[in-house]
């Protein structure tokens, strides 16, 4: 019965996304208030309806009902009610009511915070948001309805694949859709503005919460994947340039650039076409990201569905969306002109370069994950591109945008004098390069990155700090300043700081991990960087909905215990599915990471064991950017943006 | 519990042990390194982007068999990957040549970053010789809406 209401829910946030999608579109053009009116309670109808059928379907795993095909495919009665629930997105047909509850999550919003827009504007965004909606709506009602019922409900499920149920990828793909989606809202606001012919600076302001938020949880989401990827392949990989992660990463470099240079649109009025264009664009990222994904079309470690149906169904979206978008943008973009004015060398440049690096680093992954298909299709070459082909022709721009990102974030709007900001930043780039000699004395004759990379990332630090130190002016009551200064201010010294933490944990992994393959014997101790592990003892241990065979281990330096250590592995008996699960000892400079292999025939047991340097800086500087972003989400001007709705319903009570 | 037991051992021998094994590993730790160096480069072929040196699959077992066969027999590092492409096609490389269409591929980024650069060099110099526009482009009440939202 709930499963039929939440079924029903869903046809009927369908209609309403039609309706919303139509009406307040015709009325902002013929200027009747009466059918613009109509968008913000349509879009919160449209979440309501759908978070019932989401409701609907959660329920229908936590209960276990079998009557529903998805739930036999997905779920299993042994199974944790953690990974009962976040079974609910662990699938095709699941994960994009998911999707599309939070495009209605969004579009809830815009209508609710949106009061400060001009009507024709917020009735123009509600309405392209609920096409989006409806096309999604299609997309599940049509190819992938997860309401489908069984003619004969089993007695049991097949369980969920083991690898999602962990709570690093349990809560990967939540994050990753609210970043994905939330660019649909920047999309909607970049399509609306195109039919309203003017961006402004408010524009500017309206659309970057959304961007902001979108890359923040894209940064989560992304950092939560690759840190799943690091703990459970068993050998402590974190990125591996597979399609799927690039079609994750590409939406965030685009977003990266789309936050920048809405802050050009916001404070100099500069910059507006591309600024739409990017808007466009980060979304059509986002939907190849979708198609990608869905449509298994380069297979990849994640494609869990396949299906060309369904892949030409989303390609068709993608084309529409971004034939409307690119059709607009070329008959409008003559009518937004740029009026702020600004020498060669200033914040706005600077600003302009990011973007280029950005957009280009996006630009080259883009190609990377595309060229098997193209060279199959066009050439007749059946080839891989790898990471040795991202490693060489990605990290560059890294490197380029880290050099100026310190520079670039100090210069003041306008015009700047190069040399002024420079000797400001003297101090930091002494300790970077201080910093970058250590490294390449710690070390002898092995590559240049771990120099690099430590200077880039002391670099970007340093450089952060220098930043917000200059902004607190002269004199005395430096500290109380530093304080009082606005939440944007810190968001951006916190989120390029983190940038180089991630850097520095990059660099020093790849450069200095050890690695030690061996054959242990029970009672056995061998040493690897320093760490002397013993394998105490290796049992059986029976799991809820799985059986592991898990060893005991002590890790030991210069003869005192430090911690002991359980690497396991498990086998899923209903799914058929081995799992690695690797123990980590954490440690703020390293960690040791042990993973459990085979019984040999000789005896003993195959053991990895890597010493692994600055490994969580990788993810503390994913945290630090995304805090970043939601202190800069928490800055005042967008709550007074937000405010601004009460203050003038007051004023004026009658519209 | 039994059964569990006796399914667990099953799946056991079944299954592929993960990637380089101990018994693998050459007993000249130079001639191992460059073993990795090799197949770090190799694409699993069974698998979806992985390298051999990653990948669990028996097949990427065997291939890391025959490439420190080939370090073994004296082969220099491009002469084994040779040997493997051979066998296997340019499938098997996970850096692709920087041969015919390829080239399109490796020179996309740079040139791109070249057009992107000119295009935003030219749009910089036009905005730095620019007027000012005039002002009151908004009408009084716009003008009026705009700095009650934009009052910080």
């Amino acid at each position: 019965m709930i499963t039929e209401f939440g079924h029903f829910a869903l046809i009927l946030a369908f209609f309403v996304a039609l309706f919303q999608a139509v009406v307040p579109l015709v009325g902002a053009h013929k200027g009747w208030a009466g059918w613009m009116a109509t968008a913000a309670p349509a879009a919160a109808l449209q979440f309501l309806l759908t978070a019932a059928a989401f409701l609907a379907l959660t329920w229908a795993f936590v209960t276990s009902d079998f009557s529903l095909q998805l739930v036999v495919q997905n779920s299993h009665t042994a199974k944790p009610m953690l990974y009962k629930i976040t079974g609910v997105w662990g699938n095709h047909e699941g994960s994009m009511l998911l999707w599309v509850l939070i495009v209605t999550l969004f579009g809830f919003f815009a209508a609710w915070f949106g009061g400060a827009l001009p009507p024709t504007l917020r009735a123009r965004v509600l309405s392209v948001q609920a096409m989006i909606g409806a096309a999604f709506f299609g997309f599940i009602l049509f190819t992938s309805n997860p309401f489908l019922r069984m003619p004969v409900p089993p007695f049991d499920g097949q369980d969920l694949n083991p690898l999602l149920q962990d709570p690093g990828l349990a809560f990967h793909p939540p994050f990753l859709y609210l970043g994905y989606v939330g660019l649909s809202m920047s999309y909607s606001f970049a399509v609306a503005a195109l039919i309203e012919g003017r961006v402004d600076a408010a524009w500017g302001r309206w659309v970057r919460p959304y961007t902001l938020a979108s890359w923040m949880f894209l940064t989560v989401g992304i950092g939560l994947g690759s840190w799943w990827a690091y703990y459970e392949l068993g050998w402590g990989g974190f990125w591996f340039w597979d399609p799927v992660e690039n079609a994750s990463f590409m939406p965030w470099l685009i977003s990266a650039a789309l936050l920048h240079s809405a802050v050009v649109v916001e404070k100099r009025e500069t910059l507006k076409s591309w600024t739409i264009l990017l808007a466009i664009i980060a979304f059509g990222f986002s939907m190849i990201g979708a198609f990608i994904t869905r449509s298994g079309i380069i297979t990849s470690v994640h494609a869990f569905a396949t299906d060309p149906e369904r892949g030409v169904f989303l390609l068709a979206i993608l084309a529409a969306f971004m034939m409307l978008g690119l059709t607009l943008f070329a008959a409008r973009a003559g009518v937004m002109q740029a009026r702020g004015v600004f020498a060669l060398v200033s914040r706005e440049s600077a600003l302009v370069v990011n973007n280029i690096l950005l957009a280009v680093a996006a630009f080259v992954v883009f190609t990377g994950t595309i060229w098997p298909l193209v060279a199959e299709m066009f050439f007749d070459r059946k080839l891989s591109v790898g990471p040795p082909f991202f490693n060489v022709a990605f990290t560059p721009f890294m490197i380029a945008l880290g050099l100026l990102m310190p520079l670039g974030a100090m210069l003041p709007w306008k015009r700047a004098r190069v040399g002024r900001i420079a000797r400001r930043l003297v101090p930091a780039f002494v300790l970077a390069l201080a910093v970058g000699a250590l490294a390449w004395a710690m070390q002898t004759g092995q590559s240049a990155v771990a120099p690099v990379g430590l200077f880039l990332a002391a670099w970007l630090v340093a450089g952060a700090a220098t930043d917000l130190w200059t902004r607190t002016g002269n004199g005395e009551g430096r500290l109380r300043r530093l304080r009082r200064l606005p939440r944007a201010d810190w968001g951006k010294a916190t989120a390029h700081a983190g940038l180089g933490v991630t850097i520095a944990g990059v660099a020093a992994m790849t450069a200095w991990q050890a690695e030690d393959i061996r054959v242990v014997q029970i009672g056995d101790s061998y040493e690897v960087a320093g760490y002397t592990l013993t394998l105490t003892g290796v049992r059986e241990v029976e799991g809820p909905n799985y059986v592991a065979t898990l060893a005991d281990m002590t890790l030991a330096r210069e003869g005192r215990q430090i911690s002991t250590m359980h690497p396991e592995k498990r086998v899923y008996p209903v799914a058929g599915m081995p799992t690695t699960e690797a123990a980590l000892d954490n440690g703020f400079l390293r960690d040791v990471y042990v993973a459990l292999g085979d019984p040999q025939v000789g005896g003993g047991w195959a053991m990895r064991t890597y010493y692994k340097p600055l490994a969580n800086w990788i993810w503390g500087g994913a945290i630090l950017m995304a805090l970043g972003g939601a202190l800069s989400l928490s800055d005042r001007r967008y709550r007074v943006a937000a405010g601004a709705r009460r203050a003038r319903a007051k004023a004026v009570p009658a519209e | 519990m039994k059964r569990l037991a006796a399914i667990l051992c099953l799946l056991l021998m079944a299954l592929p042990a993960f990637a380089v094994q101990p018994d693998e590993v050459l007993d000249d730790p130079a001639l191992e390194a460059r073993a990795r160096e090799i197949s770090a480069g190799l694409r699993c072929l069974v698998c979806r982007n992985e390298s051999i040196d990653e990948s669990n699959a028996a097949l990427a077992r065997d291939l890391r068999l025959l490439v420190r066969e080939r370090v073994l027999a004296g082969d220099t590092n491009e002469e084994a990957i040779a040997y493997i492409v051979d066998r296997y096609g340019e499938y098997v490389l996970l850096r692709p040549q920087t041969d015919g269409a390829n080239l399109i591929l490796w020179l996309a980024g740079p040139l791109m970053l070249i057009i992107a650069g000119g295009v935003g060099l030219v749009f910089l110099r036009r905005r730095s010789r620019a007027a000012e526009p005039a002002e009151a482009a908004l009408t009084e009440a716009e003008a009026a809406r705009l700095r009650e939202i934009m009052d910080d």
